[in-house]
């Protein structure tokens, strides 16, 4: 008998975009499919779960302990819950990628990591070689562990479910490992992996001044902001808005590039976007031959003329 | 204390991948072969600790035939103190391992040499799987830091700063622990020419999976490698005028 268990991915408390499309990779399982909403403060997270289309059962552990999301206290729970499922999910995001391999484990099977798509219910395809290759895989494992790469599914109906809500009794602590602190970059602008237009600056802004106007651009259209790993390197952003292979995967409906030359590794991170637009002064930049639309311009004369005439 | 460090042979980092023509896998003929990037990271990682007077003792290890000892001579040159080689037939994946039947090798080897801290790369860049470490730190129960940009050691306990969506995130592990290495955590030495010198006087130890008191589980089977759906892009426009009328048109702005 075939059962999925999808374990929300949470951000501050509320339930991330990205839980509503592994919960579509589910679905495409054809099995029903439970929720585990595991953290703290979550009771709003917990509603809405409840609320959405297709989920049965929505299992909810609700404790400090679970606040910074440990793998070190959460595989254990999750390998706690699991008897009877056939599928565990999650999306390849900070949380699932650090989970799921330590939940397999102690499960003693394998996992699949950013599945992209949903063969059969032991048959899934999977980006190797940063995106290079796409590979399609079998297990033949008792229970499938999956990562699954958001962009790569639609998100499900949030609303017209009815989830019976099961409280885990069980605490589960992590004593070997303690929180010391965390910085999460606070911004008002759309979430970078569920945002439907991203703008991203490379080393061609020259200088963290000159990315001012990637953010110009973004406020205009309302946009996310990403950034190539030369600019994180050279200071200009903070790591978190890397769009790449080792970065953040984002597939928006528009992209737009400024100053990215296109190395192979952000180009993994941004090729399944919509509609691409580079705006560069190098020709001969790789992104142009991925870009639906390029413009060779200097970008501190493109960038406001183009914020002007939108 | 003693750091292990666990290196992997992979495709080159600048070398560009091509599938087969029969669909059944990259080609990775008569390509160059190099240590994968972070682990070098991890290599390097541990090489600092070990000159900041912080560890004792670097221990490299790599899993797979022959030739994956050139990439243990790269971590010796690097400054790892020794080697172990756990030696398969054939390549991890042709041999069908995956990063449990790995995480496994690893686990005894970990019993037997009793290691502080495990260090490792994040993810290796041909599988792209990011399990491994993880995998390890839950066979034994370890405390995981994952996709760490910071590092500071301690006789109990090891400080990690890492990677997480939205942010960063910094706890304390209690030792023994297993610490996984993103991008940002260093970058590694130039190895120079009395390095390599130095390195081939240095041991490398042989074992086997049989001499561990494993049987490796099987990894996942691939059916198929097809290579990605092409983007059809490459369109000129010349100016930002005609640039905002496409825009318009494809109704995305």
């Amino acid at each position: 008998m075939m059962r999925s268990l999808v374990i929300a991915d949470l951000d501050k408390g509320q339930l991330a975009a990205a839980t509503y499309h592994v919960i579509e990779a589910a679905r495409q399982l054809g099995a029903p499919c439970d929720l585990l909403v595991v953290g703290e403060g979550c009771a709003d997270a917990v509603t809405r779960a409840c609320a959405i289309a297709g989920i049965e059962r929505v299992l909810v552990a609700d404790d400090p302990v679970y606040a910074a999301s440990l793998a070190e206290n959460l595989a254990p729970l999750v390998v706690a819950v699991s008897a009877g499922y056939s599928h565990l999910l999650a999306a390849a995001g900070s949380v699932g990628k650090d989970l799921m391999p330590r939940v397999a484990a102690r499960l003693g099977v394998n996992q699949l990591s950013e599945v992209i798509g949903v063969e059969s219910s032991s048959r899934f395809r999977r980006p190797i070689y940063a995106g290079n290759a796409i590979a399609t895989v079998e297990s033949d494992d008792p229970v499938k562990v999956l990562t699954v790469r958001q962009t790569a599914f639609a998100a499900v109906e949030p609303r017209g479910g009815d989830a019976e809500r099961v409280e885990l009794e069980q605490v589960i602590e992590a004593p070997s490992t303690r929180l010391l602190g965390e910085q999460r970059a606070e911004s008002e602008r759309p979430e970078l992996t569920s945002a439907r237009v991203v703008v991203s600056g490379g080393r061609g802004l020259g200088s963290r001044e000159g990315f001012e106007l990637v953010y110009q651009l973004a406020d205009r259209l309302e946009a996310a902001v990403g950034a190539s790993r030369a600019a994180v390197d050279a200071g200009f952003v903070a790591n978190d808005l890397q769009v790449g292979q080792t970065g953040k995967v984002v597939a928006p409906e528009l992209y737009i590039a400024l100053g990215v030359s296109g190395a192979i590794q952000h180009l993994a991170g941004m090729k399944d976007s919509k509609v691409v637009v580079a705006i560069n002064k190098d020709p001969d930049a790789p992104i142009f031959q991925v870009a639906d639309y390029g413009l060779v311009a200097d970008l501190f004369e493109a960038v406001p003329e183009l914020i002007e005439q939108i | 204390m003693k750091v292990l460090v666990p290196v992997k042979r992979v495709i080159d980092y600048n070398v560009r991948v091509r599938v087969k023509s029969d669909h059944s896998d990259v080609d990775l003929a008569n390509v160059k072969m190099a240590i994968n990037p972070f682990c070098e990271i991890a290599v390097e990682a541990a090489v600092r600790l070990r000159e900041d007077g912080k560890a004792s003792e670097v221990v490299a290890v790599s899993v797979g035939p022959k030739v994956v000892q050139e990439q243990l001579r790269t971590a010796l040159a690097m400054g790892a103190d020794r080697a172990i080689w756990i030696e398969t037939p054939e390549t991890p994946e042709t041999a069908g391992l995956g990063p449990l039947g790995i995480a496994q090798l690893l686990a005894a080897l970990v019993r037997e040499e009793q290691p502080g801290l495990v260090l490792l790369g994040k993810q290796s860049i041909d599988g792209d799987n990011n399990q491994t470490g993880q995998m390890l730190a839950g066979l034994l129960d370890y405390p995981q830091g994952t996709f760490v940009s910071g590092l500071e050691l301690g006789d109990e306990e090891v400080e990690v700063v890492r990677e997480i969506d939205g942010g960063l995130q910094t706890l304390a592990l209690r030792l023994p622990a297993v610490v996984t290495t993103d991008l940002r955590l260093n970058t590694p030495r130039f190895i120079r020419a009395p390095d390599i010198m130095k390195a081939r006087r240095k041991p490398i130890a042989h074992t086997a999976p049989e001499q561990l008191g494993v049987n490796p589980a099987p990894g996942p089977r691939t059916l198929a490698v097809h290579p990605p759906e092409p983007r059809a892009g490459g369109r000129r426009v010349e100016s930002v005028g005609e640039l905002v009328e496409h825009l318009r048109q494809a109704q995305v702005i």
